[in-house]
């Protein structure tokens, strides 16, 4: 058995900054990630990230309210307003501490941070390096995550790397351990702790049509789920507007921001055709952008008819698109063989981010004690029905940072998992129990065909635009494939030591219960807010559904319920751009 | 004429296997499949026991580099199409395996580690606002700062080959990277550490490395930068 005060679980942007966190407060942190922290998805993140910093010349009058209250409206009004305000007023300088320690960020004339037009922003308040600024962000908190381990001489910060979390244990309402698996060895362990901190991320992986990375499973947002923290805003799934045509990989906002055209077959900049994208058009929000694309193609107007549109950068000009957009350039080259400079670029809507996630309030805490989450995985909600781009990496420093500042505060205020070996034991039992189940099944189930059917019909169901129908027959198909997942077989049951087999077909039962939250979610919420547009509940109904949605597991599947929205600051008003 | 593709696969569990094996995998690739795409196929439909690292599948995370028809490359990237029939797949080279295609990095990481690969700057950090640099000053790292570590560039090493010791590649261009920073200060302590034996000089200028980055970089010419920048500095102390 293993003892960390805190135990941080995932190893990207949120994960890694709760552990510093920790460490910088004396605490004594693991941090446990399935993948090396630097492979983490938070490496794909590339336009940038928010702060009022009046670094741009049109830029000089943002403050952190204009911000926050971008951010709400961005949200179609469903995010807790308290919440936001504390997260864009924490902006500037945690993104000030990033770049003291190292983030090459892009630069203006003045020497200071550069900043460029994203989505549904006032004024120019990405701040950006080129097109990597996920990737620079993930090395330099990894370039401190070796600093800190190297001066550490009593393991004050150990990490795991390709180590999975299979459980979180909880006892009366308290989490005290996690079972996880070193892939390396081939063995389980468990880990006891004080606090134990989620940050693993997006689920992207249940959509067919994802930008995420192959790692994005449900698995992590379940871990929770499963031991009985709820769910909260399932249904507001992100579709990005430009994933490139074919294997959806994120074509930045910035291409946008920096002055791209969206086009139809018939070259025209559609979006001024549209009353809610007509005067932002190509920087509108990404749910509206998303769904105008989408009429486009449903009518016919996709390029030779097809499933997708231009995404244009040519009149950007070489140079801009070498030196800002370098990393769109070499995807699009890689991927569909074209190259921005000469061509425009094919792309579609694609899944691209979960709203929703594990319940959490502005202190990062989940309603069970000791237990946090922060970044993706979590919902605080500052996101509400529609991220703004721009805002996950600043949610991932922000809150990685707040979580980590409560875990250490519950800590030194005296909170400590006492004597539970019966019950961590218990726990590992359970999971080698679970793994001799699948070892030893007498099914027939093939789980790659589970995996493939639950990512087409999310991707065609539980897309852009839905409808009762369509999600009712999603429901009933994802209930098929959980009932299904109970009786796979796999190929590989010689043994634990790097089993891939075993653990993407144990992540595929996350993957299941966790899209079966989205659909109940999305069936349940009878309007069209944000990210979620029901063709038959077109508007949206501030009298009867401005709540937040839970959702607590039952092993049927989820129990729904509602949470308070936090106004206060900007009154629910019609959304255009 | 059939399309099949033939995956050889280099295999071994040390732990199991007297000695590695190749394993020969043959399906019929779908439109724009890549040797990812491939590996996953064999894992998920023919063999579940195959092992192999993988994570953003569009050449940013730096996890699926190996050696692939002859040459390092990251198998996200690589198409499966213009690479023939028959497409031999080997881990990185110049480390323990650890399964099958996955291989124990903890040697790369260590001498990662071994150059300081954090901003330096010297002084306490400003905190209230950002260290200013220039956009000629921000422009001097330019490159430098898009290795994805990978390993690619080490492993194609003839020199890793047969000097465990020495720095490689991707560390001594992590150094650089901190030489160039206008806000790093702390220029002469790398030095000391990476203007060494088995740092910069132990370099032979076989260029694998330059041929092999997925990414285009060219450690090479940091490699040649940390040579001069080390002579410069001892001729300075001798003054």
């Amino acid at each position: 058995m293993k003892y960390h005060q805190v135990l941080v679980v995932g190893g990207g942007l949120a994960g890694m900054r709760a552990a510093v966190a920790c460490n910088r407060r004396n605490i004594k942190v693991g941090l446990l990630s399935k993948i090396h922290p630097v492979r983490s998805h938070s490496t794909s993140a590339q336009g940038g990230i928010n702060a009022a910093m009046n670094n741009h010349v049109r830029g000089k009058h943002d403050d952190v309210m204009r911000h926050a209250f971008d951010t709400i409206k961005g949200s179609d009004y469903l995010a807790d307003q308290d919440a936001v305000v504390k997260f864009t007023a924490d902006a500037p300088h945690r993104i000030i501490e990033m770049e003291n320690w190292g983030v090459p960020f892009s630069r203006n004339e003045e020497g200071k941070i550069a900043q460029r037009p994203f989505g549904g922003a006032g004024f120019p308040r990405t701040c950006y390096a080129a097109d990597r600024t996920g990737m620079y962000l993930i090395q330099t908190l990894w370039e401190q995550v070796c600093k800190y381990t190297e001066a550490s001489m009593r393991e004050e910060m150990v990490i795991y790397d390709e180590w999975v979390c299979l459980k979180i244990i909880v006892e009366k309402n308290k989490a005290v351990g996690v079972v996880a698996w070193n892939l390396a060895e081939g063995k389980l362990e468990i880990f006891k702790a004080d606090a134990i901190i989620m940050g693993t991320g997006g689920i992207g992986r249940i959509y067919s049509n994802t930008s995420n990375a192959l790692t994005n499973t449900g698995m992590g947002m379940a871990l929770a789920y499963w031991a009985g923290v709820p769910l909260k805003d399932m249904e507001f799934v992100q579709f990005h507007p430009t994933t490139l045509k074919g294997n959806n990989c994120l074509m930045t906002e910035g291409c946008r921001g920096e002055g791209g055209y969206l086009l139809n077959d018939k070259g025209e900049r559609f979006l001024a055709n549209y009353p809610d994208s007509s005067v932002a058009m190509e920087i509108a929000p990404r749910d509206i952008v998303s769904r105008n694309i989408t009429r486009e193609v449903m009518a016919g107007r996709g390029i030779n008819g097809q499933d997708y549109v231009y995404l244009d950068l040519r009149h950007l000009g070489a140079e801009k698109i070498m030196t800002r957009l370098p990393g769109i350039r070499d995807l699009a080259m890689n991927f569909v063989g074209v190259d921005p400079i000469t061509q425009p670029v094919p792309i579609q809507p694609g899944h691209h981010y979960t709203m929703g996630g594990i319940d959490v309030n502005e202190n990062a805490a989940t309603p069970v004690e000791g237990l946090y989450a922060a970044g993706e995985c979590a919902c605080v909600s500052v996101h509400g029905a529609n991220r703004l781009g721009g805002n996950s990496l600043l949610e991932t420093i922000v809150f990685g940072a707040i979580a980590g500042e409560s875990a250490v505060k519950y800590i030194e205020d005296g909170g400590k998992t006492g004597d539970v070996s019966k019950t961590l034991e218990k726990g590992k039992k359970e999971v080698e129990d679970k793994i001799l189940s699948i070892f030893e099944s007498k099914g027939d189930e093939d789980p790659s065909l589970i995996r493939e059917e639950l990512q087409k019909v999310m991707a065609e169901k539980v897309g852009v635009f839905r409808n009762e129908k369509d999600l009712k027959a999603a429901h009933t198909k994802v209930q098929e494939l959980r009932d299904r997942y109970k009786k796979i077989k796999i190929m590989n049951t010689s043994g634990l030591k790097f089993n891939q087999d075993l653990m993407w077909n144990m992540e595929l039962e996350g993957d299941l219960d966790i899209a079966e939250t989205i659909v109940a979610g999305a069936l349940n919420r009878k309007e069209s807010r944000g990210s979620q547009s029901r063709t038959d509940f077109p508007v949206r109904d501030d009298k009867n559904w401005l709540h937040h949605s839970t959702f607590t597991y039952t092993p049927k599947g989820a129990k729904l319920g509602k949470k308070k929205v936090t106004l206060g600051y900007f009154k629910p008003k019609e959304r255009t751009y | 004429m059939s399309k099949e593709v033939t995956f050889k696969v280099f295999r071994f569990d040390p732990e199991k296997d007297k000695k590695p094996y190749f394993q020969k995998y043959a399906f019929e690739p779908r439109q724009g499949m890549t040797i990812l795409d491939g590996l996953f196929h064999i894992q998920r439909k023919i063999d579940g026991s195959i092992a192999f690292r993988s994570s953003c599948r569009e050449g940013v995370c730096g996890s699926c580099a190996m050696h692939i028809g002859g040459k390092y490359r990251l198998a996200c990237e690589t198409q499966i199409k213009g690479l023939g029939k028959n497409i031999t797949i080997r881990p990185l080279a110049h480390v323990p395996i650890i399964k099958d295609l996955v291989v124990d990095m903890k040697p790369f990481w260590n001498k990662y580690k071994s150059v300081k690969p954090y901003l330096m700057p010297g002084d306490p950090d400003p905190a209230s606002h950002e260290r200013i640099q220039s956009e000629d000053e921000r422009k001097k790292i330019d490159v430098l700062i898009d290795c994805i570590l990978c390993g690619a560039c080490t492993s194609s090493c003839s020199v890793t080959a047969t000097n465990e010791d020495y720095l490689g590649p991707a560390a001594l261009m992590k150094a650089n990277r901190f030489i160039r920073d206008t806000r790093d200060n702390a220029t002469d302590e790398r030095l000391r550490l990476v203007a060494t034996e088995n740092g910069a000089y132990r370099c032979h200028t076989i260029f694998s490395c330059q041929y092999v980055c997925p990414k285009d970089l060219n450690p090479q010419a940091s490699i040649q930068e940390i040579q001069e920048l080390g002579v410069k500095r001892i001729l300075k102390e001798k003054e």
